[in-house]
């Protein structure tokens, strides 16, 4: 019983990983229906910037707190950074293409980036350094939940009540769920699509960087390839769940995180990206629009 | 001649930049030692690099802008290509002039260089059988590598066990690309746009990962080795002589690709596919069987791939898990949308120009793949159809000819 718990909450840590990149993945496609292949290059940038500057403070000697704090508002800043960038340079300007244009400008951007950080940094792996202490109350469960799942588990609820207030309440999300159903209508109302696009990428990618800052302490080391599979992952989970609704990313992400989770404890862990896949073929089967997605009336 | 503006905003991108670039270009740490080394100079560079590339795309765009303004009482006309592309009297002697080079190519360039060409045209036909799923049926498979991977591991694995020759395993491998891909098809037809994508995607991943770890089945990451070459009626051939008899049988094999993707397309099924791709329930008012139809694209275009793998495994006479990863497909991919897509034409010089140009980079050593992702998207930047967009079938009604005037058009 002790082993399935233990299965049960890797999966839960490990599906709340994937909902942070998912999130963005949604996101973006709800408002622009590109699939944004450097995603996971961003997820990959917010851990290489969080490594960075955490390390850095602490040669220098900052206090743990300290040190995760301006961790990871570094990575979301320069995450959300780039993903703004990357929107402006290689997307916007395909705008009004045919669909393939930008995914082949993504698929570009993604393998530039991959090899920037290769290329700037190192192709090894590079240990990154334990930001989550081990919680003295954690102790009687310490074998079974480690602190560091529960923190990134109360995070990442943190964050999703955060990003549903956002989007809830506030003007930005109201404008962003407009743009997303009608894009010509929510020019006509007065709402500036092309600063709600930039609003969504940046959000997306700051939900990012905190997921690469959360797995990378979580994992202890990073490496300029770890975006790839993440990011195939994460959309995996996002069209599981219906891409473009926001909590069926979170239920998709929570799913597939389980099934590799107990494909890994029971079966083995080689083929744990075969059960992702196969899961998620056989959902769309009898699902085609995925988990929680609306299905699209189609009419010529 | 330059206005203060643009060079104020020019002066703000490079800042933007120096700042983005900030922790990865100029801070590098080592953890285990305890150092941090800052490399002030790469901030330097990047701001006085972006600086001038920002005033060059300014340049360029103004130019461009300027040319269009001229340009606009002339209406669209035609760009060169596609008009050297309409009239036969260009395309015919351009093509016997392209095949002849293709024929002489051994004979006027490198071993080498003939390995690579090779390598092309074995992209030209893998782009040509992905341009019938992507381009002309409009389905976007994001797992094309697979089918290429079970032709290159069929001939790999039945020359291991049972001994079977090149030629033997060629249409096997074939027909098992063509079989798995409707055995994909079947599934996924119910899905749409990028669910379809997402789901192949996932395929190519499973094949991958099967053929990685069934050791038993297929010798895991290490792969397949000592694949035998291709006879030429049972003679062997020295290495730079087996180089240029693959050489030849992949020309061939493109010439006959060309052939019939060519015929295809103006057949029956070519046009249901145009159809389909255009839209689906309009299709089916018309009696087009949707869901043969998408079976066929889907299995034609694997057979097509399984027959380039079965000649890559005997061109490289080893095999692995690693040369089918989803970079394969997305580079598969980019050449039919970079060259344009549903044009053979297109597809053609997108295969050359994205298979060559990496090799050629080589000089570049390590940024090789840096400048290729930025290749790839500054191309679809400024060439959103791809290099030669194809031209819809479109009949010209010419009014000299005509008396009766507009109502009977």
């Amino acid at each position: 019983m002790d082993y399935f718990i233990e299965l049960f909450f890797g999966g839960l840590t490990r599906g709340s990983i994937y909902a942070l990149i998912a999130l963005g993945y949604t996101m973006v496609y709800g408002i622009i229906g590109l699939i944004n292949f450097a995603h996971g290059e961003i997820y990959m940038i917010g851990a290489f910037t969080s490594f960075i500057v955490a390390t850095v403070l602490s040669i220098y000697g900052f206090p743990l707190l300290a040190i995760v704090v301006i961790a990871g508002l570094a990575a979301a800043v320069w995450s959300s950074a780039y993903g703004f960038t990357i929107e402006k340079l290689a997307y916007r300007p395909l705008r009004k293409a045919p669909r393939l244009a930008p995914l082949i400008s993504a698929i570009g951007m993604s393998i530039f980036l991959q090899n920037y950080v290769l290329l700037a940094q190192t192709s090894d792996f590079l240990p990154f350094p334990a930001l989550i202490p081990e919680f003295a109350f954690m102790e009687p469960v310490a074998h079974i939940v480690g602190s560091s799942d529960l923190v990134i588990l109360v995070t990442t609820t943190l964050v999703m009540i955060a990003l549903t207030c956002l989007i809830k309440y506030t003007k930005i999300g109201k404008a962003m769920r407009a743009t997303a159903q009608d894009k010509t209508m929510a020019v006509l109302v007065g709402i500036n699509v092309d600063r709600v696009i930039s609003a969504t990428f940046i959000i997306g990618s700051a939900l990012a960087a905190i997921g690469g800052l959360l797995i990378a302490s979580h994992i202890g080391q990073i490496n300029f390839y770890i975006g790839f599979i993440a990011g195939i992952k994460a959309f995996t989970a996002a069209v599981l769940g219906g891409i473009g609704s926001i909590p069926g990313a979170v239920l998709g992400s929570l799913v597939l995180g389980l099934t590799e989770s107990f494909a890994t404890g029971y079966v083995s862990s080689d083929y744990e990206d075969v059960f992702a896949f196969s899961l998620l073929v056989l959902i769309l089967i009898f699902k085609p629009s995925g988990l929680l997605g609306k299905a699209e009336n189609k009419k010529v | 001649m330059f206005p203060v503006k643009e060079l104020k905003r020019s002066a703000l991108i490079s800042l933007w930049f120096a700042f983005l670039t900030f922790p990865i270009m100029v801070i590098k740490v080592d953890p285990i030692e305890r150092l941090v080394n800052y490399r002030w100079d790469n901030m330097f560079f990047i701001a006085f690099g972006s600086f001038v590339l920002s005033i060059l795309a300014k340049v360029f765009i103004i130019r461009k802008e300027k040319k269009e303004a001229r340009k606009k009482p002339k209406a669209a006309t035609e760009p060169f290509m596609q008009r050297v592309i309409r009239e036969p009297r260009f395309l015919y002697p351009l093509s016997i002039a392209c095949f002849v080079f293709g024929l002489s190519f051994p004979y006027l360039f490198s071993t080498y260089q003939t390995n690579i060409m090779t390598t092309a045209l074995m992209y030209v036909v893998l782009g040509l059988g992905l341009n019938i799923v992507v381009g002309v049926a409009g389905l976007l498979d994001l797992g094309y590598v697979a089918f290429y991977a079970v032709g290159a591991y069929s001939y790999a694995l039945l020359n291991f066990h049972f001994g079977l020759g090149f030629w033997v395993v060629l249409p096997i491998g074939g027909i098992l690309a063509a079989f798995l891909g409707i055995l994909l098809g079947f599934p996924v037809l119910r899905l749409r746009g990028d669910y379809l994508a997402i789901v192949t995607l996932g395929f190519g991943e499973i094949i991958r990962l099967i053929l990685e770890n069934w050791n038993t089945f297929s010798q895991g990451p290490s792969g397949v080795a000592n694949i035998a070459r291709p006879s030429f009626f049972g003679i062997d051939m020295s290495f730079a002589g087996g180089i240029i008899y693959i050489y030849y049988l992949v020309l061939l094999l493109v010439v006959f690709t060309i052939f019939v993707v060519n015929r295809l397309q103006n057949s029956r099924l070519g046009r249901a596919w145009l159809a389909l791709r255009e839209d689906e329930i309009a299709c089916e008012a018309m009696g087009i069987d949707k869901t043969k139809t998408k079976l066929m694209a889907f299995s034609l275009g694997a057979c097509w791939a399984g027959l380039v793998g079965v000649i890559f495994a005997a061109k490289t006479t080893f095999v692995n898990p690693a040369s089918f990863t989803f970079l394969e497909s997305a580079i598969i991919l980019s050449i039919v949308v970079l060259g344009g897509m549903g044009s053979i034409i297109g597809v053609i010089m997108g295969a050359l120009i994205l298979i060559l140009l990496p090799e050629y980079l080589r000089a570049l050593s390590e940024y090789r793949m840096l400048a290729f992702g930025a290749i790839l998207v500054i191309m679809m930047v400024f060439k959103p159809n791809g290099i030669i967009s194809n031209v819809r079938r479109s009949y010209r009604f010419k009014k000299n000819v005509s008396t009766g005037g507009e109502s009977n058009g």
